[in-house]
């Protein structure tokens, strides 16, 4: 969606391997405004090729001088968006930011806080800790990680929350046990994960057999759209007809054809990309975490950021 | 623009009049000759000139007194003014919304020096200064949120957004049409709308906090809402029922123009930035029925749609046992006339 900041790297650096760090200010050099742990951004890259746009965790809690901080991990299997964060984007490039959203809160009401990060999903994670720790609130947070070079912040983290921290490197075969991190937890605890998927799954899992209620499981998932067969899509009110290429997502191609389709998180999480099928000919994916089993069933509609059609075409009310 | 302040009553002799340039920028509330509900939210744009929707917050020439009469209602009852502790983070981004709007917009009446954390707050009109450290309660007088909407038009409850729902979990509230943040208080978005009639089976409700939960941080949106009020009365709570209640007892047929005011809600919510809490922002304006038949059009449509209201929301609006006489009184200035599209007079 249109809109947004206009601004500047102004320092970038490795925090780990493979984990890029960057530092944004605006350009007409205005404070960028403050924002909540557990907020993302929504960066908009315009490469040689093609415009990427990728959603990433702010770091910290609000910077003085109001700017801006994230960590890209460069994707095993990049879509091309964290390539280009991590070879093109130096010191005093220029790009979009928009304004920050947060889909992964703190409940402010929680009397103690268990805080789960894995890999790169220490960022928003991060975020949090700062916070809870400003607040003076109750809160332990576990780190895991493949290896140590590639833990970014730990040193920062130990430093910052001392002996709240509790670090778990799987190439040194540590690995944190979720079920007994959880069990004895007072009434009114709140767990967040942030992680690979797989490891979000887990320990939601674990928190769910050891009875913990829904209410208090909170998690983000920074999923790429998953790829798939190339199909058409037909917009019916803009009449445009265009085709998602096979690493590309609905939404991009949405994009790309010069629509400017509605969209925030581009997670399949907040529900703004909803958008009213008019017909499919073929079977509907959905990746999203925002409709319900009813709606999906319904065929009805389509988030658009993260699902797509196995089949020949789509028709949209866009 | 200087706004020049008037010295007027929201109680006993009740001397509030709107000036003949209030009148022109009343929120009149309908654009067609009859009422239902809607999910009638629009983004919270600026307006034109002069219109109350100019700036983000609005100030006009009932400020001083509307502030005199907060500062009765909170004497009288403290508990129009609360606040759960984990909404502290929320009632400083309340501070910092409300001081950068209002010195931004109105910088005759208003300055705003900031300094890193350190803050410096004029308020000519109240004759305020203050010092303080931002973030730092003890350095206000008084809680960060009671601080400034002590010193700023309309009521404010603070929502916090969690399990997929809004809650009311701080607020300060004393120009109300008839509902209690002490009753309210800790309850969710479908809590506190309860006793509304209809829009519930309507399902406006779900598709208003499914909307409301995406609000964005820069991004705030509105929507009108109205009632009627016996005298320009602004405290219309259930706490004090008992004072405004039988004053509906004294509306005749003679006295309609005078007595009765439609009374029009500026309703805004607004993401706030360091607590992610939601601001819901409710700035009500009174127009007395003499004053409101001035604009033909105006007069021609409330008779309209009052004649033709569902009994359910005259009941819910507290007007059934009066409205026959207003309906009566305003048939006087309807001669049947087509009216135009939209709010505006003409």
């Amino acid at each position: 969606m249109s809109g947004g900041f206009p601004v500047m790297v102004a320092a970038a650096e490795q925090a780990a391997n493979g984990v890029k760090k960057l530092r944004f200010v605006r350009t007409d050099g205005a404070a960028l405004p403050p924002y909540s742990a557990g907020a993302h951004v929504v960066l908009t890259l315009e490469g040689p090729q093609r415009t990427f746009r990728n959603a990433y965790s702010l770091l910290g809690t609000t910077l003085e001088g109001g700017a801006y901080e994230v960590a890209v991990q460069r994707a095993a299997e990049s879509r091309g968006g964290s390539a280009f964060v991590h070879e093109m984007l130096q010191e005093g490039a220029h790009l979009t930011i928009s304004a920050p959203l947060n889909l992964f809160s703190l409940n402010h009401t929680g009397r103690h806080h268990v805080l789960v990060a894995g890999g790169i999903g220490i960022t928003a994670i991060h975020a949090m800790a700062e916070e809870l720790a400003m607040r003076g609130a109750s809160y332990e947070l576990h780190y895991a990680m493949r290896d140590e070079a590639s833990g970014a912040f730990t040193q920062a983290l130990l430093s910052r929350h001392g002996n709240k921290v509790r670090f778990y490197v799987s190439a040194k075969g540590e690995r944190f046990a979720v079920s007994q991190a959880l069990r004895h937890q007072p009434l009114g605890t709140h767990l967040y994960v942030c992680g690979p998927e797989r490891m979000i799954d887990g320990v939601l899992a674990d928190a769910r057999a050891e009875g913990w209620p829904e209410g208090a499981l909170h998690a983000e998932r920074f999923a790429a759209p998953a790829g798939g067969e190339p199909f058409m899509v037909r917009l019916a009110r803009s009449g445009i007809t265009l085709k998602v290429g096979e690493h590309q997502s609905l939404l991009e191609a949405i994009e790309d054809a010069g629509v400017d389709a509605p969209c925030l998180c581009r997670g399949g999480a907040c529900g703004q990309c909803e958008t009213t099928v008019l017909e499919a000919d073929g079977e509907l994916q959905h990746h999203d975490h925002y409709l319900s089993q009813k709606e999906r069933e319904s065929g009805a509609k389509i988030m658009t950021c993260m699902s797509r059609l196995r089949g020949r075409e789509l028709v949209l009310d866009l | 623009m200087t706004i020049s302040f008037k010295a007027e009553s929201f109680r006993g002799d009740y001397s509030f009049r709107n000036s003949a340039a209030a009148i022109d920028r009343f929120p009149f509330p309908f654009d067609r000759d009859e009422y239902m509900y809607s999910v009638n939210i629009e983004q919270h744009n600026p307006g034109p000139a002069n219109a109350i929707t100019e700036f983000p917050i609005d100030i006009d020439e009932h400020y001083v007194s509307e502030m005199q009469d907060r500062a009765i209602v909170l004497k009288e009852d403290p508990l129009r003014c609360q606040s759960l502790p984990h909404m502290i983070m929320a009632e400083w981004d309340l501070v910092e919304l409300l001081m950068t709007s209002m010195s931004q917009h109105y910088p005759e009446h208003f300055t705003l020096n900031r300094d890193g954390d350190h803050w410096h707050w004029i308020n000519r009109p109240l004759g305020i200064e203050q010092r303080f450290i931002f973030g730092e309660v003890a350095t206000l007088p008084c809680g960060p949120m009671e601080y400034i909407t002590r010193q700023c038009q309309g009521d404010f409850a603070l929502l916090d957004q969690r399990d997929n729902n809004l809650w009311m979990d701080a607020g300060m509230v004393t120009t109300q049409a008839d509902w209690s943040l002490d009753f309210n208080i800790g309850m969710n978005f479908m809590e506190w709308h309860a006793p509304v009639p209809l829009a519930h089976d309507m399902g406006v409700f779900e598709r208003a906090l499914k909307f409301l939960l995406n609000v964005q941080q820069g991004k705030p949106v509105r929507r009108l809402n109205w009632t009627m009020t016996v005298n320009p009365r602004l405290d219309t709570s259930p706490e004090n029922y008992t004072r405004w209640g039988i004053e509906k007892a004294s509306v005749t047929s003679e006295n309609v123009g005078e007595k009765l005011h439609l009374r029009v809600e500026l309703q805004a919510m607004w993401r706030m930035p360091r607590s992610n809490a939601l601001l819901f922002s409710i700035r009500c304006y009174l127009i007395r029925l003499d004053e409101l038949v001035t604009k033909p059009k105006w007069g021609r449509r409330l008779h309209r749609v009052l004649r033709d209201l569902p009994d359910q929301l005259a009941d819910y609006k507290g007007i059934t046992g009066n409205r026959a006489k207003i309906v009566q009184w305003l048939s006087q200035y309807d001669d049947g006339a087509p009216t135009s599209p939209g709010c505006a007079p003409e």
